[in-house]
């Protein structure tokens, strides 16, 4: 099957002259859920707009479930789902007026029982018949991730849904990405915390001045990119690292009661068995040991300096 | 066609109006009493009948095109201009919508509130003086295309705005001289040669005298060329609308 979405060369050009992408190549598996990871004005929402059909691409095509989204697009966007990244609402429609009405223009029939399944998910039931300027920031939040949903679209695109909001959003979103997940709905989305992309991510991409640095599976990209490390908390301090030991990536700790070893995953697991033996043998002996691994932030951070 | 989405379109810009309906209502109804009391009393205590019609019954169907002029370029353009000042446009165009479904669904309501409100200063005005529809089909006909016309109008001014000040400016300061001037409380038959051909040039006079054409068969310009005109304003609008939506003008960027 071709990927859902392909995105080809794909340049803009705003007005003012700015390019915001220069040429972007990214292909969408079915299903997967893909985190774009980038600095604030890398090119993510534009990126996303241009799917979208808010945006219209200078050069390049984008292509979804096989269709160009310019030429084609009453079935391109019928796919899509957008939880855009500003919280805007039309402050005196009630929720359930304005779910239904997003259902209403991407052309479905209506559906009450699906609009109240939504809403009870995301829990804003109890808020339906309030207007929307009488709830909060997290529920307006709420409101849009149910407008996205009210069609139920194929992708759905989720850009930065976890700025300001707090746990049980973040739970109840998750949760939500998880069912839609197992129905086999792609989901795209944007974030700067990149701890989330890492826990629910299956690939990572990551977008810099309008260019995709990277795109690979999140497993993939911690086994290449991610260091661990390894700490020792000695019983006794030691001044030098004996030169027995000098074959291991070692550093001493400031204190001297602590000793690191660094090692990637490719490494053979045995090198730290025999680090272990070695340490036996020149006579030092540790109380407690902890293993760190590097996180997608450490990895990103390294990406955007190096190519910057 | 995605009809779904025009009928969601126009049922919100629908029920958008109706959380205004006291102001929409009321409003044009006090200031049609008012214009008959005001002008009806003390203009027509001098005038007392134009061409054989009495001067409060004459100014009735310019009263409705005032009315309808301002609401129609109003509503027009906040349908429009609001979500896109709030932001909240970028649902419609992500939506799977063509333009002209869009177009449709606003300017649909915004002309059926312009029509139920000029209806509404015609039953208001019935009250006042005697009203007399020679040409009921034609009256019909000179409202709704005046409404469609001008309702259009104002989905381009929403779209050009870029602040409310700009969206105000043509309901504000343009239309309602252009309706002064325009015949709606005299017959220009009764100004000097010089203003009557300036009068000429002025698009409302050709509404508002192919409307009266329709109540009272009199007429400043024969009612065949008041709907050329409107035809012609109507075709103006809808090219402008067709490049606005091919560029994406002011609404993609
Ligand atoms: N309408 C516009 N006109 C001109 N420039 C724009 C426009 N929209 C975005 N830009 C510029 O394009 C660049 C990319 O913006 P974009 O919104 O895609 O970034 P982003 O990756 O989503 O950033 P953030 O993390 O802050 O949301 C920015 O430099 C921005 O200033
Ligand atoms: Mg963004």
């Amino acid at each position: 099957m071709p990927p859902i979405i392909s995105v080809q060369q794909l340049t803009k050009t705003y007005g003012n002259g700015f390019e915001a992408l220069k040429g972007v190549d990214l292909d969408i598996e079915r299903g997967e859920i893909l985190a774009l990871l980038g600095p604030n004005g890398a090119g993510k929402t534009t990126l996303i707009s241009i799917v979208c059909g808010i945006v219209n691409p200078t050069g390049g095509k984008v292509l979804v479930d096989g269709h160009d989204v310019v030429k084609d697009f009453r079935r391109t966007r019928s796919l899509i789902g957008l939880v855009p990244q500003e919280l805007t609402t039309d402050q005196f429609e009630t929720v359930w007026n304005t779910v239904s009405f997003s259902r209403g223009v991407y052309g479905k029939k209506p559906n009450p029982a699906l609009i109240e399944k939504i809403l009870r998910e995301l829990s804003l039931w109890k808020k339906k018949d309030n207007m929307l300027r009488e709830l909060s920031g997290g529920m307006k939040r709420r409101v849009l991730i149910a407008k996205a949903l009210s069609h139920e679209p194929e992708v759905l695109f989720l850009d930065e849904p976890t700025a300001g909001v707090d746990v049980s959003l973040r739970r109840d979103m998750w949760e939500v990405v998880k069912r839609l997940r197992e129905e086999g709905v792609t989901i795209i989305l944007t974030t700067h915390y990149i701890e989330e992309a890492e826990e629910i991510a299956d690939r990572v991409g990551v977008i810099n001045g309008g260019k995709l640095l990277l795109l690979q599976e999140k497993t993939a990209l911690m086994k290449q990119f991610g260091r661990k490390q390894l700490k020792l908390d000695l019983t006794e301090k030691l001044e030098t690292i004996p030169p027995s030991l000098a074959s291991f990536a070692l550093s001493l700790g400031e204190d001297g009661m602590s000793l690191v070893h660094e090692y990637s995953h490719e490494e053979s697991q045995d090198s730290i068995a025999s680090l272990l033996s070695a340490l036996t043998a020149a006579g030092i002996h540790f109380r407690d040991l902890s293993t760190r691994q590097s996180s997608l932030e450490d990895i990103f951070v390294a990406l955007v300096e190096e190519k910057a | 066609m995605n009809f779904e989405a025009i009928k969601s379109i126009y049922g919100f810009e629908m029920a958008r109006m109706r959380r205004t309906l006291m102001q929409s209502v009321i409003s044009p109804v006090i200031t049609t009493s008012l214009y008959f009391i005001v002008f009806g009393t003390a203009i027509g205590s001098r005038i007392q009948t134009i061409e054989g019609v009495s001067y409060g019954s004459f100014i009735t169907p310019g009263l409705i095109m005032l009315t309808l002029l301002t609401q129609c370029v109003s509503n027009g353009s906040i349908g429009i201009y609001f979500p896109k000042f709030t932001g909240t446009i970028y649902e419609i165009l992500s939506a799977p919508v063509a333009m002209t479904e869009i177009l449709v669904g606003y300017v649909g309501a915004a002309a059926t509130k312009g029509l139920l409100i000029g209806l509404i200063i015609l039953a208001t005005a019935s009250f006042f003086v005697d009203i007399r529809i020679a040409h009921p089909f034609m009256m019909v006909l000179f409202l709704v295309l005046t409404a469609i016309t001008f309702s259009l109008f104002g989905f381009i001014i929403g779209i050009w705005a870029k602040n409310f000040e700009q969206l105000n400016i043509v309901p504000m300061l343009v239309v309602p001289p252009l309706t002064f001037l325009g015949g709606s409380f005299y017959s220009i038959d009764m100004l000097p040669p010089f203003w009557q051909a300036v009068s000429h040039l002025n698009p409302v006079l050709y509404l508002v005298s192919g409307f009266r054409w329709s109540f009272y068969e009199i007429a400043d310009v024969n009612p065949v060329i008041s709907l050329v005109m409107i035809g012609v304003f109507l075709a103006i609008c809808l090219s402008v609308l067709g490049w606005m939506f091919k560029t994406g003008y002011r609404l993609r960027s």
